[in-house]
C-alpha cells in the first residue's frame, strides 16, 4: 500500500526572506496618522448629496409619490423613482434576480428603496426628505417563515408560490439503510437569530460622469463584482464603468451586494452632470441588511456505540428577508460543508428559504456557517454525553482526514482538523477542567472551518478569478504589484506584496500595491469567501516569478565567473542563477553577483518595461448534483476553539473568560495578521452567542438600529484569546497557503453555547443566549425539579 | 456666547475661535454645526471619523483641552475659545506618538475605521495615568468600538506604548 502523504509539519525548516513573517502592514501609517481615505472622506467640487427614500409600510402597493413640494424647495437638485431609471431586475443569485433600482408598483420591507433625492447639502436633503408623500394601498406582511409558509400566507413575489424562494433536497448514500444500522439516534432543533455585520464604516458612494464613462468611489468588497453590476443595469459596455474602492472600513460580507447607494448616484450623477455623494446613516445600514440569515435547524444524527456518524440528516429553515442577495448561495451553504468537517457517508440535506417582509438577508463573515456549526456542535455534545464520551473524542473520531473526498464530491487536501482538536484540548487545560469546574463555570468545544475562496464565480463566466501584474520601475529601485484583491481590513494588500517580494526575490520595502481601481489594476472578483490569500496570492506568485525568469535570463547575460575562479568558463545559464532580497547571485559561487537594480535597469534599456503577469483559475471542481457548484473550492480550512465561561447562576449574566482557537490555515504568510482574524472572528462570535440580535417591530420596523441597543462587545467584553496554528501545507495554495478569516468564525457560537451548557446543565435552543433567557432556564430547571421531588 | 450674525433668511451664524492641533481657526458657523462636521467639511480633517452619530461608537473621539470627546456630541458653538487635538495632531514635526508606533508594531488597526478614536482615547488615558493597567487601558477605550480586532492587539499596543514612555523617563 503507498504511504499516505501527509501535508504535517511541513514548513517547520523553511525559512523565507519574506513570508512566514510578521511584517508591517502596507496601509499601518495611513491609518495610524489619518491620512488614509475612506469613501465618506472623499470629496469633489460641485458635489451634491443624496439620500434614499426609502418605504415606511413592510408591504404595500405604491398608490402614488408626491414630489412636488420637495422639488419646489431651493437647493433640491433631483427626485428620480422608477419610472426613471431602467426597470431591470438584479441581484447577486442569477438564477433570482429580483430587485430593481427602485420598487415598481410594491414595497416588500420597511426600508425598502422607493425612490433616491440629491441637494446641495445635507440639511436640505433631510429638509426635503420630509417633504416626499407616499401613498400606500397596505397588504398583509409575513415576517416569520412560519407565517409566510402559511396556507394563504400573503404572496410576496409572484415567483415564488408559497413565498419559498430557494429549496434544496439533497441525498448522499443511504440514509434509511443506515438508520437501520445505527446503534443510537437522537434529534436536536435549535434556532439561530438575525444579525448584522457591525462594521463600524456605514455604506457610502460617489459617483461621477465623464463623457459617455461613469466613475464611481464605493465602499464595496469588489471592484469587479460592482463593475459587473452596474454595467448590466445601466446597459453600459464594463470599460464605460470604472470602479475606485478607497480605504474600506471592513464588510464582513455586507459591502458586497450592489448597494442602493451605488446605483442611485450612478443614475442621479447622470441626471444632474454633477458628482453625487450618497451615504447610509447607522439605522440604515440595518434596513440594507444583507447580514446572517435566522435559521431553524433540525438535526437527527444516527451513531456507532463508540460515536461514529453513521448518518446525519438536516433540515434548515432560512428567515431570507424581502430579496434573494446571496440567498441562495447561504442556503446550500448552511448544509453542504458539515460533510467536509466530519467524515461520514449519508447525508440528507433538506432546506427552504422564505422570504418574508424584513430586509433581505446575505452573507456574514463564515456565509451559513456559524448558525448551523452551532446547532450541530450543540447536537454533537448531547450524542457525546448520552453515550458517556467526551465532546473531544467524539470529535476526533469522526474528523475529516488528509486526501479525502466528501460524499457531495469536495477533493479535500490538507486537512488536520484532529490534530487541531488534540492542540486545543492540550492548551486549553481541558482535561483538568472538562467536568471539574463548579456550578456555573464552564468550558466547551466547537469545530469550523470554510472554503478558501469560492470554485465557481458568482455570475457564469469564463474568466480568470484572478490576474496580477507586477512593473519594476525603469531603473530598477522599485516595483509596483496590481491585482484588484480588496483589502477590506483583514490585510491582503500586505500579504500580497509579502508573497510578491518572495517570488521576486526582491525587497519588501521596495513595493507598492496597487489595488481596487479598475482603470489602474488588473482583475479579481474581491473579498468573499475567504479567497485573497490562495487565489489572488497564486496570481501574484506567478508574476512575481515571472519577474525574476527575465531577471535571472538577463542576468545571466552580464554575470561572469572569474576564469580561475574554478567554477567554470563562459557564460552562464539562468538556471545557475538565484535572486534573493534584490541580488542575483551564481548558486554555486554566491561571491559572484550584481544587484537586481542593475539587472532591471539593463533589461530595459534593451527590451523596455519589465512586467511580470500572473493568473489564476481554480479548474473545474465538485459534482453534478444540483446545487454542487457551491462549497467547492481548492482548499478547506479547520479549526477548533474552546471557550471557557463563568455565568451568573442568579441573573444569567455570562462572561466569557478564556478562548483558544487553534487553526489549520496552511502556511501562515503573516502570523501577526493571522491571529488578528482570529482575535477579531472570536469577538464577532461571542457577540453574536450572547447578545447580539435584531430586534422588529409589528411592521416590521427595526427597534435597535444603533450601537446603543444593538450591543457590540466592547474592550471589556474580551476574553483572553489564544491564537495558534497547526503547521499544514496545502498543495492547492501558493506556499501551501489556506483562509482563517471566515473560518475562524463558525467555530465561536457552538463552543461558547457549549460552555454554558457545561456551566448550566441546561440547553437553551435559541441564540443569543442572553441573561433572561438563561435566568428563565434555570427557573423552569429549578421548577422540573421540584416537581419531580414531590 | 460667541458673537453672531444673522442672514437675509434670518439664520444666525456664530463667529467662533477654535484652536485645532496648535492652529487657530477663526470661522462663521451655524447653530446647529457639530464639532465632528467642523472638522472634516470646514477644515477637512477627516482623519476623524463619523459612523453612529449618537454617541455610541466613539469613531468621533478627539481631545477638547486634554480630554477625549466624542466630537459628534458637541456643538461647534461650544468650543469657542478652547482647543481641540485631532488624530492629525498627534504626530509632532514629522515625529510619530509613541502611540501610533506601537500601533504600527502590533498591527492593532485592520480597517482602521476605529483606530483614530482609539487613538485619541489611548492618548488622554496615558496623559492622565502614564503607567496603566490592562483593565485600565480596557476601560479608556471601551466607548470605542471596533468589529475588526477583538481589541487584543490595541491593548498590548497601548501597555507596550506606556512602557515605553516609562523607559524612556527612567533611562
Ligand atoms: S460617530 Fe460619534 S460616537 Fe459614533
Ligand atoms: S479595525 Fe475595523 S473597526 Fe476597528
Amino acid at each position: 500500500m503507498a504511504k499516505e502523504f501527509s501535508y504535517l509539519n511541513f514548513n517547520r525548516n523553511k525559512e523565507y526572506s519574506y513570508i512566514g513573517k510578521s511584517l508591517k502592514r502596507t496601509d499601518i501609517l495611513d491609518k495610524v496618522t489619518g491620512r488614509g481615505k475612506f469613501t465618506a472622506d472623499l470629496k469633489f467640487s460641485n458635489m451634491l448629496y443624496g439620500k434614499l427614500i426609502r418605504s415606511t409600510e413592510a408591504h404595500a402597493r405604491i398608490i402614488k409619490i408626491d414630489t412636488s413640494e420637495a422639488e419646489k424647495l431651493p437647493g433640491v437638485r433631483a427626485i428620480i423613482t422608477a419610472k426613471d431609471v431602467p426597470s431591470i431586475k438584479y441581484g447577486l443569485s442569477p438564477a433570482r434576480y429580483d430587485e430593481t433600482i427602485f420598487c415598481i408598483d410594491k414595497v416588500r420591507y420597511y426600508g425598502d428603496k422607493i425612490g433616491a433625492i440629491c441637494a446641495v447639502d445635507e440639511e436640505t436633503l433631510y429638509k426635503a426628505l420630509k417633504l416626499i408623500k407616499v401613498e400606500y394601498e397596505v397588504l398583509p406582511a409575513v415576517f416569520t417563515p412560519a407565517e409566510a409558509a402559511k396556507e394563504g400566507a400573503p404572496q410576496i413575489f409572484e415567483e415564488y408560490p408559497g413565498n419559498i424562494n430557494t429549496e434544496i433536497h439533497l441525498e448522499f448514500g443511504d440514509v434509511e439503510k443506515a438508520k437501520k444500522e445505527a446503534y443510537y439516534i437522537r434529534t436536536d432543533r435549535l434556532q439561530g437569530q438575525r444579525t448584522v455585520h457591525g462594521f463600524i464604516e456605514p455604506h457610502c458612494s460617489i459617483a461621477y460622469w465623464e463623457g459617455k464613462r461613469v466613475t464611481i468611489h464605493s465602499a464595496h468588497q469588489s471592484a469587479h463584482y460592482l463593475q459587473h453590476h452596474i454595467a448590466r443595469i445601466f446597459n453600459m459596455k464594463e470599460g464605460d464603468v470604472r470602479v475606485i474602492l478607497p480605504y474600506i472600513g471592513a464588510g464582513f460580507g455586507g459591502k458586497l451586494d450592489v448597494s442602493g447607494l451605488d446605483v442611485a448616484a450612478v443614475a442621479l450623477s447622470k441626471i444632474t452632470g454633477q458628482p453625487v455623494k450618497m451615504f447610509f446613516d447607522l439605522e440604515e445600514v440595518w434596513y440594507n441588511g444583507r447580514a446572517r440569515h435566522g435559521m431553524d435547524m433540525k438535526y437527527t444524527t444516527g451513531v456507532t456505540k463508540e460515536g461514529k456518524i453513521l448518518f446525519v440528516e438536516s433540515e434548515i429553515i432560512l428567515d431570507g428577508g424581502a430579496y434573494t442577495g446571496l440567498g441562495v448561495a447561504s442556503s446550500y451553504y448552511a448544509g453542504a460543508l458539515l460533510t467536509v468537517l466530519y467524515d461520514f457517508d449519508n447525508y440528507r440535506f433538506d432546506a427552504y428559504r422564505y422570504v418574508t417582509n424584513l430586509p433581505p438577508c446575505g452573507a456574514q463573515r463564515g456565509h451559513g456557517q456559524p448558525h448551523p456549526r452551532y446547532a450541530f456542535e450543540s447536537h454533537l455534545d448531547h450524542i457525546a454525553e448520552d453515550l458517556g464520551i467526551d465532546p473531544i473524542d467524539i470529535r476526533l473520531l469522526n474528523a475529516r482526514r488528509a486526501n479525502t473526498v466528501t460524499p457531495n464530491g469536495y477533493e479535500v487536501k490538507a486537512y488536520y482538523l484532529k490534530e487541531a482538536n488534540e492542540m486545543a484540548r492540550d492548551v486549553s487545560g481541558w482535561k483538568e477542567k472538562k467536568g471539574k469546574l463548579p456550578k456555573g463555570r464552564g468550558i466547551g468545544v466547537g469545530n469550523g472551518g470554510f472554503v478558501t475562496g469560492a470554485g465557481y464565480c458568482m455570475y457564469r463566466t469564463d474568466l480568470p478569478h484572478s490576474i496580477a501584474m507586477i512593473k519594476v520601475y525603469d531603473d530598477g529601485t522599485h516595483a509596483v504589484v496590481y491585482t484588484n484583491a480588496v483589502d477590506i481590513g483583514q490585510g491582503s494588500d500586505t500579504v500580497l506584496t509579502q508573497m510578491a517580494a518572495q517570488a521576486m526575490g526582491y525587497p519588501y520595502e521596495d513595493i507598492t500595491i496597487c489595488t481596487r481601481d479598475t482603470d489602474l489594476s488588473t482583475l479579481d472578483f474581491g473579498a468573499y469567501a475567504s479567497r485573497q490569500t490562495l487565489m489572488a496570492g497564486w496570481a501574484v506568485k506567478r508574476a512575481g516569478e515571472d519577474v525574476k525568469r527575465k531577471i535571472l535570463a538577463q542576468a545571466a547575460e552580464m554575470l561572469k565567473v572569474k576564469e580561475d575562479g574554478g567554477y567554470r568558463f563562459g557564460k552562464l545559464t539562468p538556471e545557475e542563477l538565484e535572486c534573493e532580497e534584490g541580488i542575483v547571485y551564481v548558486k554555486q559561487e554566491p561571491a559572484v553577483n550584481i544587484t537586481f537594480a542593475e539587472v532591471a535597469r539593463a533589461y530595459f534599456v534593451k527590451h523596455g518595461v519589465l512586467i511580470g503577469r500572473g493568473y489564476y483559475h481554480p479548474g473545474k471542481l465538485g459534482g453534478t448534483h444540483k446545487g454542487a457548484a457551491v462549497g467547492t473550492s481548492p482548499a478547506y480550512s479547520s479549526a477548533t476553539q474552546i471557550a471557557e465561561v463563568e455565568v451568573d447562576m442568579e441573573t444569567g449574566l455570562t462572561k466569557v473568560v478564556g478562548t483558544w482557537d487553534v487553526h489549520d490555515s496552511g502556511f501562515v504568510v503573516n502570523p501577526q495578521l493571522l491571529h488578528g482574524q482570529v482575535h477579531g472572528a472570536f469577538s464577532m462570535g461571542i457577540g453574536e452567542t450572547i447578545w447580539e440580535k435584531v430586534i422588529f417591530d409589528e411592521k416590521g420596523r427595526v427597534l435597535n438600529g444603533n450601537f446603543a441597543e444593538y450591543r457590540l462587545p466592547t474592550a471589556l467584553d474580551m476574553p483572553y484569546v489564544e491564537s495558534l496554528v497547526v503547521d499544514t501545507f496545502e498543495p492547492n495554495g501558493p506556499w501551501g497557503v489556506k483562509e482563517v478569516g471566515e473560518g475562524a468564525t463558525t467555530p465561536t457560537l457552538g463552543c461558547v453555547a457549549n460552555a454554558v451548557y457545561d456551566a448550566i446543565g441546561v440547553r437553551i435552543s435559541e441564540l443569543p443566549l442572553t441573561p433572561e433567557k438563561i435566568w428563565r432556564a434555570l427557573k423552569e430547571a429549578e421548577g422540573a425539579k421540584e416537581k419531580g421531588g414531590k | 456666547m460667541a458673537e453672531f450674525i444673522v442672514d437675509k433668511d434670518g439664520i444666525k451664524r456664530y463667529l467662533v475661535t477654535i484652536t485645532v492641533n496648535g492652529i487657530k481657526y477663526t470661522k462663521m458657523v451655524k447653530a446647529n454645526s457639530l464639532l465632528v462636521n467642523f472638522l472634516r467639511e470646514d477644515l477637512d480633517l477627516t482623519g476623524t471619523k463619523k459612523a453612529c452619530e449618537q454617541g455610541d461608537c466613539g469613531a468621533c473621539t478627539v481631545l477638547l483641552d486634554g480630554k477625549p470627546v466624542n466630537s459628534c456630541m458637541v456643538l461647534t458653538i461650544s468650543v469657542d475659545g478652547r482647543e481641540v487635538t485631532t488624530v492629525e495632531g498627534l504626530a509632532s514635526n514629522g515625529k510619530l506618538d509613541i502611540l501610533q508606533e506601537k500601533f504600527i508594531e502590533h498591527s492593532a488597526p485592520q480597517c482602521g475605521y476605529c483606530a483614530p478614536g482609539i487613538l485619541m482615547s489611548a492618548k488622554a488615558l496615558l496623559m492622565r495615568n502614564p503607567n496603566p493597567t490592562e483593565l485600565e487601558v480596557r476601560e479608556a477605550i471601551a466607548g470605542n468600538l471596533c468589529r475588526c480586532t477583538g481589541y487584543v492587539h490595541y491593548v498590548q499596543a497601548i501597555l507596550d506604548a506606556a512602557a515605553a514612555n516609562q523607559e524612556r523617563k527612567d533611562g
